[in-house]
């Protein structure tokens, strides 16, 4: 990072929070480095938002520390912390145009005026909305609302800025366009970001690192292809992307390979831990990484074998996707890509797949 | 679809008509048309003229019962506002105590006004609560004059016109975004520069209209000053009343005139006043 510096370092460290004495974080401890775009993910009531209100100070914690560059800031309250926030709905001051908006930060810090109207139009112009200033936020469309909100947000130079679902109201295409917008802004600011979403696409996309948050704690922290390669427990596996789960019994170990029976077969996949033989296990594999044996696809890599029968079979243009059933009752999917050379199955046909080792996790 | 959607309207514009032609045919006969009797009669009693009208410049009873009543809605708005306001914030912010808040809010508002009058007059007569307490505590030598004077009217209406500010208001407080507060916190406004840049301003249409309906209230108030008031202190309402009493119908009318005039203008211009405007308008966003 050669402008490392330029974002604040944030550290939490066994944070709680409980209403009424229901846990809605309990117990997070993160490390979130300088200049990092790390994404909180996780279903609604995970706890993201509560965590990302006690890093901005809106919310005290039950216990546990909050670090920004190794210094606690629990007692400090909001208004001090110098942290950029972007909320779900925006926030805008409805009484106020979008540049007294923008320059709102800068008066509370009391920026003389003409420096404020120039630091103003540069964060317009950051944003793509210049000229934009004597409207109203309720003369703008969301996403143009959007915008403003987050020039608010950073036209102080604060070295953190939060973000909860910020995407969240607006179509797809316009959040798709704004997500590579923010990557770029990231990586034009250098400052660190703290993303909250429950979209998992949008965390897998933006994100430099992804924290993926379940009942209050931390499930998985990961690199994006990490997490979705190497999950490591059922719930991040089903999360996060799609994903196959066959149970099955534990029959050895060969080096860090567990061999594992499933269905009358013997599957291998990979394992951090050295669960015992004998012990009933889960095994997930991505559905776009299995294949049909007698398809053009082969591997030299050590793969997995399994018979199945074909239970639905649907044509979905870029792809095809099949419902299967093993032996054993266990449903699964797989994906393939269509292509005028591969045959497709019917229903009910017989079949045998086969997908690597090194795309099988044991969670 | 247009057709369609324009045959659906032609009966149905008519049914808000219909429900409210009961209430309508009632208010015409029993409010609108004594109402517009009476005011006739400032320009037909005792004969065809406007000579009540043009007398009133050179009136002086008339001006200083006038002023006075303006004085005493002035002081009565100001008092409501500033004592009003933080209540009203107290019950937006309040969670569990709303309630209580409320109830205490509204049992005066259920209250008849004449009970609460002469609650006033038994706590601010000569031997009244408040001298009789400040006595015994040695506080004072002397009772002294509250009840009768312009104070014991204004403290009096105040507290009866109280609920009319704090309802207003607490609703104008309870519309606004509780994110907003946040926002401003997180980039760096104290809480006092919260309340006075995005609080205040948001809640003026509630400010607008409960200053209008307390002023209004009290430019036409009458119990309440007749009973613990003054005797020098005669509000127009008073004026109205007396008159009224000796069969000066005329002139009773024509006061009558003056005190709707004042009040339908007051309206006007609430609704004209640039802040005040955009505040209104901001509100049905």
């Amino acid at each position: 990072m050669a402008e490392a510096g330029r974002g604040a370092s944030v550290s939490l460290t066994d944070l709680e929070k409980s209403y009424d004495r229901v846990a809605a974080v309990a117990g997070v401890s993160l490390d979130i480095r300088s200049g990092e775009f790390l994404t909180l993910l996780g279903p609604s009531g995970s706890g993201k938002t509560t965590t990302l209100m006690m890093i901005a100070g809106f919310e005290t914690p039950t216990a546990g520390d909050i670090a920004i560059d190794a210094k606690s800031v629990v007692a400090m309250p909001p208004y001090r912390r110098n942290i950029g926030m972007v909320f779900q709905n925006y926030a805008l001051f409805p009484h106020l145009t979008v540049a007294e908006n923008i320059g709102f930060p800068l008066k509370q810090r009391g920026v003389a005026k003409a420096e404020r109207a120039k630091l103003v139009s540069e964060a317009l112009e950051l944003v793509h909305l210049p000229g934009y200033g004597e409207r109203y936020p309720r003369q703008l469309s969301g996403g143009q609302q959007q915008r403003v909100a987050l020039a608010r947000a950073i036209v102080f130079k604060p070295r953190l800025l939060l973000m909860d679902e910020p995407l969240g109201a607006l179509d797809k295409q316009l959040r798709e366009n704004l997500q590579l917008e923010m990557r770029r802004l990231h990586a034009d600011l250098g400052i660190t970001f703290i993303y909250v979403t429950h979209d998992q696409e949008e965390a897998l996309t933006m994100s430099d690192r992804i924290a993926v948050m379940n009942e209050g704690v931390v499930a998985q922290v990961g690199r994006p292809e990490d997490l979705y390669d190497r999950p490591s427990s059922r719930f991040v596996a089903g999360f996060i992307g799609e994903s196959n789960f066959l149970p099955a019994i534990v029959r050895g170990i060969e080096d860090d390979v567990v061999v594992a029976e499933c269905d009358g077969a013997l599957l291998r996949a990979l394992c951090p831990g050295r669960p015992a033989t004998g012990e009933k296990v889960m095994l997930t594999t991505r559905p776009e990484r299995l294949r049909f044996t007698d398809g053009a696809w082969s591997s030299n890599a050590p793969q997995n074998r399994l018979s199945v029968t074909v239970t639905e079979a649907v044509f979905a243009g870029e792809r095809c996707r099949y419902m299967l059933q093993a032996g054993d009752g266990t449903a699964m999917v797989l994906k393939e890509p269509s292509s005028a050379a591969i045959r497709r199955r019917a229903v009910g046909e017989q079949a045998e797949i086969a997908w690597s080792v090194a795309d099988t996790i044991l969670v | 679809m247009i057709m369609s959607g324009r045959d659906a309207r032609g009966p149905k514009s008519l049914m808000p008509l219909l429900l409210a032609a009961p209430l309508l045919a009632f208010m015409l006969a029993f409010y609108a048309l004594p109402v517009v009797t009476m005011l006739m009669r400032s320009v037909s009693d005792p004969v065809w003229s406007l000579s009540h009208y043009a007398a009133l410049p050179d009136d002086t009873v008339f001006q200083k019962v006038f002023w006075n009543t303006l004085y005493t809605s002035v002081i009565v708005t100001v008092g409501a506002l500033l004592l009003g306001y933080p209540v009203a914030l107290a019950l937006v912010r309040a969670r569990r105590w709303a309630p209580l808040i409320l109830i205490l809010i509204l049992l005066p508002f259920w209250t008849s006004v004449l009970v609460r009058s002469y609650a006033w007059m038994v706590l601010m007569g000569r031997h009244g609560l408040i001298n009789e307490t400040l006595l015994a505590a040695g506080l004072l030598e002397q009772p002294l004059r509250i009840l009768n004077t312009p104070l014991a009217t204004q403290i009096a209406m105040v507290h009866i016109l109280l609920p009319y500010m704090i309802l207003p208001i607490a609703n104008a407080l309870r519309q606004i975004d509780p994110s907003l507060a946040r926002a401003a916190s997180g980039l760096g406004a104290t809480p006092w520069r919260t309340f006075r840049q995005v609080i205040l301003p948001l809640s003026m249409p509630g400010v607008a209209a409960g200053v209008l309906l307390v002023f209004v209230l009290a430019l036409g108030f009458y119990i309440t000053p007749a009973m613990v008031g003054g005797p020098r202190e005669i509000t127009l309402s008073m004026l109205i009343a007396q008159q009224v009493d000796q069969l000066n119908w005329g002139y009773a009318a024509t006061l009558s005139a003056i005190l709707l005039a004042t009040a339908l203008t007051l309206i006007a211009a609430c609704y004209r006043l640039p802040g005040i405007g955009t505040a209104f308008r901001m509100n049905t966003r």
